[in-house]
C-alpha cells in the first residue's frame, strides 16, 4: 500500500486540472447526458457533468489518463457536485450514492493502473466535496437575513452519504474544496469525523477555500487567518486555496496561509482571470511561471489546477514542481 | 518541538481572528447580550424586537469587546429559537461578526443550536463535571468536532469548588480527561475557577479572592497551555449600591487575577477604577479582604464604605433616625420600606394638619405611593415589596374613611375605575389580585368581580359602573378561548373600553393574534405586574389616540410576523402516530399489582408532614420573582426580596401548621388496567367489569426517524396480550379554608397576606400530591418499596412511573377530569367540585392518573390534526365542535 503521507514529505504532489473544461470539448448533448439508462428521465439532464460516470464512463476514465500521462499524481474524483442538495437541481437525489462510488471506482481503477506501469511515482485519488450550492451562514433573501436556506444538520447528512459512498468506492483521500462559506466546510468535517468514527478509519483530509476577489476574503467574508482557524480543529492532510482567482492574485493569500498553518498547504488556482468572454486564456507557459514564485518561496506541498487548467497546463506545473523541494513544516506531536 | 508550543495559544475566529498570547495580557467578553444578566436585552428578545438587540451587539463591539458572549435562557423564551435566530442575524452584520462568539447556555440543546450557525471558531460557556463523566466527555467531543473552545466551570457531581484544594482538583482532573481521553487541544480549555463575593461576614468566604488567585496561579503553572477565565463582578456583591468600593475591588481583584495568570473574562468597563487612582487607604482594605490579611478586614472596608457612602446601614439602632425627619419624609419612608408601625400616628398627625382628611390620601400619601410607584417602574423595587407598601398604604386609607365619610361631601376622587374579573370557568387569582392591588395603590378603583366571572356580568358591571379600563386573567388553558369570547361579546355590545389581559398561559402572542382582532378598542397584554401600572396610565391619558394607535400598530406588527413565522411542521395521521407508538416491551417488562386495588380516602392528614416536599421555585415565580431555589434567594438582583418573601411564607406557613388554618384530603384508587384500540385504557374492578375508559391522545408531529409518537395508553399493556396491567388516578386539595382566610387577610387590609396564603396552598398541594404519589409507590402500590430519594430528588421527578395531570401537556384534555370524578366519586368523598371549564375548586388542588411502568416518562401531546379531532370525538360521544372547543389550544392550523 502506498501512503500519501511519505510521499509528501518526499516532494511537490502534482493535482490535476479542471474537469468541466476537458468534458465540454466532448460536446456532449441532452442524449449523451442520458444515456440509456436516463433515456425517459423527466427532468432536462444536460450539464449535470457527475452523471456522465455513469453515462459516459469511458470519457472520466480519458480525462483522468491524460491528467496522469501529464504528471499528475492526484486527481479527483467527477463529484463535485455528488450531495442530495446539489442533485435536487436535477431530481437525482436518489443516485447520489451510486454517482460517487462510481466515480471513485473509475479514477481508482486509472490511478491503478498507472501505479503497476511506474511504482516509483505512486498515484492517489482524491473525493471530491464540493460546496453545494446553498450557504449555511449566508441568508439568499435580503430582507430576511436571520433566514437559512440550508441548515448544519442537513448539510451534515449530506456530506455523510457522499463520503460514505467515495470511502466505499476506494478513495485514498478526501478533498473538501472550493469552500465559500466555511460553515458549510465545517459541516463536511463534521460528517466526515462521523464516518472514520464508525468506521475506525483514518482517511488523509484536504481542505480548500475560496478567496472570492481582492478582498481577501471568503465569500462568507473571512479574513485567511480565521478561515483557517475555524477549520484547524479537524487533522487534516492539507489546507489550501482554489478557485476564483488565478495563480498570480491567489499568491499573498497562499503566503499568509503558508505563515500561519503547521498542516502541508495546497493550491489549485484557475488558468488566471476569465477574459471579457468567461474564458480563461492564461497559457501553461505563463501560469507555470507564477507557480515558479510559489516554489521559489516554498508556499505548498501540493499543486495543482481549477478552472481553465487542461492536461497541458498540469503538465508544465508538473515539470517545474519536480525541480523544488517541499514546503517544509514543523511538525506536532 | 519548542518552536511549535509557542504556537499553542488559544485561538479563536470570527471574520477575523482572534489570538491570545501572553502579549495580549486580558480579552475581555462582552455580556449585555446575555438575557439573565440585561432586563434590557431580555425584554428586545422576548417582544422579538431583533434589529434593537443588534444594536446591543454593536454596541459592546464598539466598546472594545473582544469576544460576544450570547446567553438566551431563560423559562419563557424557546432558547434555541432566539440563540438560532441571534446568531444568523449576527452573522448578517460584519461588523458585529467580525468577533468570536461565546455561546452560553446551560441547556445543551441551545449550546449546540449555536454551534451549528457560527462559521467562525467559537467558546462555549459552559460545561463541567456536574452530570458527570460521561456527559462531559460527550458534550467535549462534539465540540471538538464542531471546533470550538470551551469554557470548563470548576464543579463537579459533588457541587461548586469553593476552596483551593476543590478548584484544583475539579480543575485537573477535568484537563486530564479532556487532554488524555477526548483528545481536546489544551489551548482551547478555559478554565473559570469559580469567582464568590468576599467581605461578606460569613467566615467562610474569607479565603474566596485569595483561593481563586491560588487555584489560577496553579492552573497556569501545572495544567500546560490552559486559560483561566471569570465573572469580576461577582466579587464585590456585598457592596452593591456603593460603587466607589465596587469599583475599588473590581480594578485591584482584575489587576491580581491577571497577575496571577487569568487570561479572559467579563468586566464591566463603566464599573472599574483606575488601579493606580485608587485612594491608597481604600486600596490597602480591599487588598486586606482580597488577600485575607486580617482578622477586621471586613469591618474595616465596612467603614470606609459607609464613609464613602454617606450613608449609614438600614440598622437597628437607625430605624428611629427616620422617625426625626419631616412628616411627609416619615410617611414616604413607611410606605417604601413597607413599615406600618407608626402609619396610624403619622397619619392622624398629617390629618389635624390638613383642612379635611381627603387632602392627607391626595397629598402626603399619595406622594410616597408615587416614590414606590417610581422606584417600582425603573426595577428598584420589587413585588414582594410594592405589596407590603399597598398594605402600609391601606392601613393608612382605612383609618382616614370614617373621617371623610364624616365630612359627607368626601368623595375619593380615582384616577380611574378599572374592572378586573378572572374568567368564567377559572378560579385563579393571584395574579389578578396582584394588579388590582398594585393598582390600587396608584389610586385607581378597582371593581373586582372575583373569579369565575361570565361574561354577562362583566357588561352588566361594565356598563352599570362606568368603567375606564376591563381587565380579564385566567390561568387555565380554556380561559384563552374564554378571553376571546369574551372579546366578542363586548364588540358585539359596542362596548368601547380597553381590555387588559394577564395571566399564566395568556401571552403577547395569543392577545395579538387570538383577541386583538376581535375588538375595536385596544387590547393589550401585560406580562407582569410592574407593566401594569404604566400600561393602565397611558390609556387613561387625556390625550391617547397615540398610544392606543400605537399599540394597534405593535400587535398588527407582531401578529403579521407570528403568523408568517409559523414555523412548518409535518404531521402524520392518527393512523401512522399509532404504528410509530412508544414501545414497551411487554415480555421483559415489570408490573407490579397493587397490593391492595380499590378507592381510599384520606380526611384527616396531618399537614404538617407536607413541609419539606414543597417546591419553592414556583412560588417565587408567582410574585414575579424568577430563579431556581435556593438559588434564588442569593441572586443579585432579586436575592434580598426573595429572601425576605421567604421569610414571610416561613411566619405564615408556621401559622398554617400551628393553628391548622387549612385542611389537606385526598382520594386516590388503584384499579386493574389494559389498553384498548390504540389510545384508551379500559378499567376494569375487581371482578373485570369494564368500569369507565380514559382516553388519551396520540402525538402527531412528525419526529425524527426512531422517536416514537407517544400516548399514555403506550404505558399500559394492551388488552389483547390477555394479561392484567394497572393504573391510578388521585385528587388531593389543601384549599379548604383559603378563601375564608384571604377574605379574613382582606378585611385587615393585608393584601400581601392574602395572596400570600393563596400562594402557599398551591405549593402545599403541590407537595401533598407529591408525598401521596411516594405514598402509592412505596406502599399502597408498592411497586418501588425500596426507592430511596431525597426530596430535591422527588421534586426532579426522579422516580419510577409518572402522575400526568389532566390539563397539562402529556394529556391537555381537560374533560378526563370528569371520568376521574366519576370513577373516583371524588365530589362527595372530599368535596372538590369541577366548573363549567373543568376548573378545581378549591383552586388548591391537584388531580391526575398514576402510571408505574419503569419506561413511562413525561412529554408534551403538541399540536394534533383534524383526523384525531375527529376520531377522539367519536370515542367521546361528543360533537366534533365540542371536541375542537376542548382541545382548540392542541390543534394545528
Amino acid at each position: 500500500m502506498y501512503n500519501i503521507q511519505t510521499e509528501i514529505q518526499k516532494r511537490i504532489l502534482v493535482l490535476d486540472g479542471a474537469m468541466g473544461t476537458m468534458l465540454q470539448q466532448y460536446n456532449f448533448s441532452e442524449k449523451d447526458f442520458r444515456g440509456e439508462r436516463f433515456k425517459d428521465y423527466p427532468t432536462p439532464l444536460k450539464g449535470n457533468n457527475d452523471l456522465l460516470s455513469l453515462t459516459q464512463p469511458k470519457a472520466i476514465t480519458e480525462v483522468h489518463a491524460k491528467y496522469f500521462e501529464a504528471g499528475a499524481d492526484i486527481v479527483e474524483t467527477n463529484t463535485f457536485s455528488g450531495t442530495t442538495i446539489a442533485m435536487a437541481d436535477y431530481d437525482m437525489e436518489d443516485l447520489v450514492y451510486e454517482l460517487n462510488y462510481e466515480s471513485a471506482k473509475i479514477a481508482k481503477e486509472v490511478a491503478d493502473k498507472f501505479t503497476n506501469d511506474n511504482p516509483e511515482k505512486p498515484r492517489f485519488v482524491a473525493g471530491s466535496i464540493g460546496p453545494t450550492n446553498k450557504t449555511a451562514s449566508l441568508s439568499p433573501d435580503v430582507n430576511r437575513p436571520e433566514y437559512r436556506a440550508i441548515t448544519f444538520n442537513e448539510l451534515r447528512i449530506a456530506y455523510k452519504q457522499q463520503v460514505e459512498a467515495l470511502i466505499d468506492g476506494g478513495v485514498d483521500l478526501l478533498l473538501v474544496e472550493t469552500i465559500f462559506d466555511t460553515l458549510n466546510a465545517k459541516a463536511a468535517l463534521f460528517a466526515i469525523e462521523e464516518v472514520k468514527e464508525e468506521r475506525n478509519i483514518n482517511i488523509p483530509i484536504m481542505v480548500s477555500g475560496t478567496i472570492t476577489d481582492a478582498s481577501g476574503r471568503t465569500l462568507s467574508g473571512q479574513t485567511v487567518e480565521a478561515f483557517l482557524t475555524s477549520i484547524s480543529h479537524v487533522p487534516l492532510l492539507s489546507v489550501g486555496f482554489n478557485c476564483a482567482l488565478g495563480a498570480e492574485q491567489l499568491k499573498p493569500y497562499l503566503q499568509r496561509l503558508s505563515n500561519e498553518t503547521e498542516f502541508y498547504t495546497s493550491a489549485h488556482p484557475n488558468a488566471g482571470l476569465p477574459n471579457a468572454f468567461g474564458e480563461y486564456d492564461e497559457s501553461p507557459k505563463q501560469m507555470q511561471g507564477y507557480i515558479e514564485d510559489y516554489l521559489k518561496d516554498g508556499l505548498v506541498n501540493i499543486i495543482g489546477g481549477c478552472c481553465g487548467t487542461s492536461p497541458d497546463h498540469i503538465k508544465a506545473i508538473a515539470e517545474v514542481a519536480n525541480n523544488y523541494k517541499p514546503r517544509l513544516i514543523e511538525e506536532l506531536v | 518541538m519548542a518552536d511549535s508550543d509557542c504556537k499553542k495559544y488559544l485561538t479563536l475566529s470570527g471574520l477575523e481572528p482572534l489570538v491570545v498570547t501572553p502579549e495580549s495580557n486580558f480579552i475581555n467578553v462582552g455580556e449585555r447580550t446575555n438575557v439573565t444578566g440585561s432586563r434590557k436585552f431580555l425584554r428586545l428578545i422576548k417582544e422579538e424586537k431583533y434589529n434593537e438587540a443588534l444594536e446591543v451587539a454593536r454596541h459592546q463591539v464598539e466598546g472594545g469587546a473582544q469576544i460576544l458572549d450570547v446567553n438566551m435562557d431563560e423559562g419563557m423564551l424557546d432558547g434555541v429559537y432566539a440563540m438560532t435566530t441571534f446568531l444568523n442575524l449576527i452573522a448578517s452584520e460584519p461588523d458585529i461578526s467580525r468577533i468570536p462568539i461565546m455561546i452560553d447556555s446551560s441547556k445543551w440543546e441551545i449550546i449546540e443550536a449555536g454551534l451549528q450557525v457560527v462559521q467562525g471558531k467559537c467558546v462555549v460557556n459552559s460545561i463541567s463535571l456536574k452530570e458527570g463523566e460521561d456527559e462531559f466527555k460527550r458534550q467535549a467531543k462534539l465540540i471538538k468536532r464542531y471546533g470550538a473552545a470551551v469554557i470548563v466551570m470548576a464543579f463537579d457531581e459533588t457541587g461548586q469548588a469553593d476552596n483551593y484544594n476543590r478548584r484544583i482538583e475539579i480543575c485537573k482532573r477535568s484537563y486530564d480527561i479532556l487532554v488524555n481521553e477526548v483528545n481536546f487541544p489544551p489551548q482551547d480549555i478555559i478554565f473559570d475557577p469559580n469567582i464568590f463575593p468576599v467581605a461578606t461576614g460569613m467566615e467562610e468566604h474569607r479565603r474566596n479572592a485569595l483561593d481563586f488567585f491560588e487555584a489560577t496561579k496553579w492552573i497556569r503553572e501545572n495544567l500546560p497551555y490552559a486559560n483561566v477565565s471569570g465573572g469580576v463582578s461577582n466579587v464585590s456583591f456585598s457592596f452593591r449600591g456603593n460603587n466607589v468600593v465596587r469599583e475599588a475591588m473590581h480594578s485591584s481583584f482584575l489587576f491580581n487575577a491577571i497577575k496571577n495568570g487569568m487570561n479572559l473574562g467579563i468586566v464591566n468597563p463603566t464599573m472599574l477604577e483606575v488601579y493606580d487612582e485608587i485612594d491608597k487607604d481604600l486600596l490597602e482594605r480591599v487588598e486586606d479582604v482580597l488577600f485575607d490579611r486580617r482578622n477586621d478586614a471586613t469591618e474595616r472596608l465596612l467603614d470606609f464604605a459607609e464613609s464613602v457612602k454617606g450613608q449609614k446601614k438600614e440598622q437597628e439602632n437607625t430605624v428611629q433616625e427616620w422617625r426625626n425627619d419631616s412628616l411627609q419624609d416619615r410617611i414616604t419612608h413607611a410606605l417604601v420600606k413597607g413599615i406600618d408601625t407608626f402609619i396610624i400616628e403619622d397619619v392622624e398627625e398629617a390629618r389635624l394638619q390638613s383642612n379635611k382628611p381627603i387632602e392627607v390620601i391626595e397629598g402626603h400619601l399619595m406622594i410616597g405611593m408615587n416614590v414606590v410607584g417610581d422606584l417600582f417602574g425603573s426595577g428598584k423595587m420589587f413585588l414582594p415589596q410594592v405589596v407590603k407598601s399597598a398594605r402600609v398604604m391601606k392601613k393608612a386609607v382605612a383609618y382616614l374613611q370614617p373621617f371623610i365619610e364624616a365630612e359627607k361631601d368626601g368623595k375619593q376622587e380615582f384616577a380611574g375605575r378599572i374592572l378586573m374579573a378572572t374568567v368564567k370557568g377559572d378560579v385563579h387569582d393571584i395574579g389578578k389580585n396582584i394588579v388590582s392591588v398594585v393598582l390600587g395603590c396608584n389610586n385607581y378603583e378597582i371593581i373586582d368581580l372575583g373569579v369565575m366571572v361570565p361574561p354577562e356580568k362583566i357588561i352588566e358591571t361594565a356598563k352599570k359602573e362606568n368603567v375606564d379600563i376591563i381587565g380579564l386573567s385566567g390561568l387555565i388553558t380554556p380561559s384563552l378561548d374564554e378571553m376571546v369570547y369574551v372579546s366578542k361579546a363586548l364588540e358585539k355590545e359596542q362596548l368601547d373600553i380597553p381590555l387588559i389581559i394577564g395571566g399564566a398561559t395568556t401571552s403577547r402572542a395569543h392577545s395579538a393574534v387570538k383577541i386583538a382582532p376581535n375588538y375595536s378598542n385596544t387590547v393589550v397584554h401585560i406580562n407582569d405586574a410592574s407593566r401594569a401600572v404604566t400600561v393602565v396610565g397611558n390609556l387613561l391619558q387625556k390625550d391617547n389616540k397615540i398610544y392606543k394607535n400605537q399599540i394597534r400598530e405593535e400587535y398588527d406588527l407582531f401578529r403579521e410576523q407570528f403568523l408568517k413565522r409559523g414555523k412548518k411542521k409535518s404531521y402524520l395521521s392518527i393512523e401512522e402516530a399509532r404504528n410509530n407508538k412508544f414501545k414497551v416491551n411487554w415480555e421483559t417488562t415489570e408490573i407490579v399489582k397493587p397490593k391492595s386495588l380499590g378507592i381510599q380516602v384520606i380526611k384527616d392528614f396531618d399537614i404538617t408532614k407536607l413541609k419539606d416536599f414543597i417546591d419553592w421555585s414556583p412560588f417565587f415565580r408567582s410574585w414575579d420573582l424568577h430563579g431556581k431555589f435556593p438559588d434564588i434567594l442569593e441572586d443579585k438582583i432579586v436575592g434580598k426580596q426573595a429572601t425576605e418573601l421567604f421569610a414571610d411564607a416561613q411566619v405564615l406557613l408556621k401559622r398554617i401548621f400551628d393553628e391548622k388554618l387549612l385542611k389537606a384530603k385526598a382520594i386516590f384508587g388503584l384499579f386493574e388496567a389494559n389498553s384498548v384500540n390504540g389510545d384508551d385504557i379500559e378499567i376494569k374492578d375487581a371482578s373485570g367489569n369494564v368500569l369507565d375508559t380514559f382516553l388519551t391522545l396520540r402525538q402527531q408531529s412528525k419526529k425524527s426517524e426512531g422517536k416514537p409518537n407517544i400516548a399514555l395508553a403506550d404505558f399500559i399493556v394492551p388488552k389483547a396480550s390477555n394479561e392484567a396491567d394497572y393504573i391510578g388516578c388521585f385528587c388531593v386539595s389543601t384549599g379548604f379554608g383559603t378563601d375564608e382566610l384571604a377574605t379574613k387577610f382582606e378585611a385587615e387590609h393585608d393584601d400581601y397576606n392574602s395572596i400570600m396564603i393563596k400562594a402557599l396552598a398551591d405549593r402545599l398541594a403541590e407537595a401533598f400530591a407529591e408525598y401521596l404519589h411516594k405514598e402509592v409507590r412505596t406502599n399502597h402500590w408498592n411497586y418501588a418499596e425500596n426507592e430511596n430519594l431525597s426530596n430535591e430528588e422527588l421534586i426532579k421527578e426522579n422516580y419510577k412511573g409518572i402522575r400526568p395531570a389532566p390539563g397539562y401537556p402529556a394529556c391537555p384534555d381537560h374533560l378526563e377530569k370528569n371520568t376521574i370524578w366519576k370513577l373516583l366519586n371524588v365530589e362527595e368523598n372530599i368535596g372538590v367540585k369541577l366548573t363549567d371549564s373543568l376548573a378545581m375548586w378549591p383552586a388548591a388542588s391537584v388531580s391526575g392518573y398514576y402510571f408505574a411502568n419503569p419506561e413511562a416518562k413525561y412529554f408534551g401531546l403538541g399540536k394534533i390534526t383534524h383526523d384525531q379531532v375527529e376520531d377522539y370525538s367519536k370515542r367521546r360521544g361528543i360533537t366534533i365542535e365540542e371536541a375542537k372547543k376542548w382541545l382548540n389550544p392542541n390543534i394545528a392550523n
